[in-house]
């Protein structure tokens, strides 16, 4: 099932990699599930990486950052589906740290790859659970105009 | 006394699908313990067995974490919403 995003906000994401370079950057996904489990961004919510420790491999999202966003997605009629992060040189695949510190069941964790301080790969991967036995499946990223 | 808690979208197919729960009590503690009677499968999501809040689940009241307050014994009012938001990170 694809996630269905635009292609501006596509880029946004990706510039919002290049500009953090040679940083992780961070951000949230918002927008609708529809009954089948499909997802459609709406609207992408960039934040800052706390993780000033490791900031080029390492991010977190403050999550009184998320409590708001959460928030102002509900008052909007919106979910939180997924969240977005860059790999600076790096693939675009999740790493053990990803899938250990991925809590969102059902949501979309996108990823893109950053080199030179341009981005390169992005790909998209579905979160699917329980917690105790959780993984990653690759998920098909549909850039609509 | 009736306050809200945001359910984030994972937690909700054990929430009975709704985005939005009150509950009642006069703590963090008792909101949540209500929250649990009322969706008992959301208890292992949110809580290890010794019975403490999972380090990855993150509970605030308006905009502050419980942990920095006075945790399940902090005093919550009417127009208190608790917003329930797992952790989010990760790394190469």
């Amino acid at each position: 099932m694809p996630l269905t995003i635009s292609d501006a906000l596509y880029n946004q994401l990706r510039k919002h990699g290049e500009a953090t370079y040679p940083h992780e950057c961070c951000g949230v996904l918002v927008g609708e599930f529809d009954e089948t489990g499909r997802k459609a961004v709406k609207a992408v919510a960039p934040c800052g990486n706390t993780r000033t420790d490791s900031p080029t491999n390492r991010y977190h999202i403050d999550p009184v950052e998320l409590v708001r966003i959460q928030r102002e997605a509900m008052l909007a009629g919106r979910d939180i589906v997924g969240f977005y992060h860059s790999h600076p040189n790096h693939p675009a695949r999740w790493s053990t740290t990803d899938l250990a510190e991925a809590h969102w069941i059902g949501c979309s964790y996108v990823i893109t790859s950053v080199e030179s301080g341009r981005a390169v790969l992005t790909n998209s991967f579905r979160l699917l659970g329980p917690e105790e036995n959780k993984r990653f499946e690759d998920e098909h990223v549909e850039v609509i105009e | 006394m009736s306050i809200k808690v945001l359910i984030p979208t994972p937690l909700r197919p054990c929430a009975g699908k709704q985005s939005t729960i009150e509950v009642s009590g006069q703590t963090v503690g008792e909101a949540l313990n209500d929250l649990i009677a009322k969706h008992p499968d959301l208890r292992k999501h949110l809580f290890s067995e010794d019975g403490k809040l999972r380090s990855f689940v993150n509970v605030y009241l308006s905009d502050e974490d419980i942990r920095y307050l006075t945790e399940d014994a902090t005093p919550v009012k009417e127009t208190d919403t608790i917003t329930i938001v797992p952790s989010v990170a990760g790394g190469r």
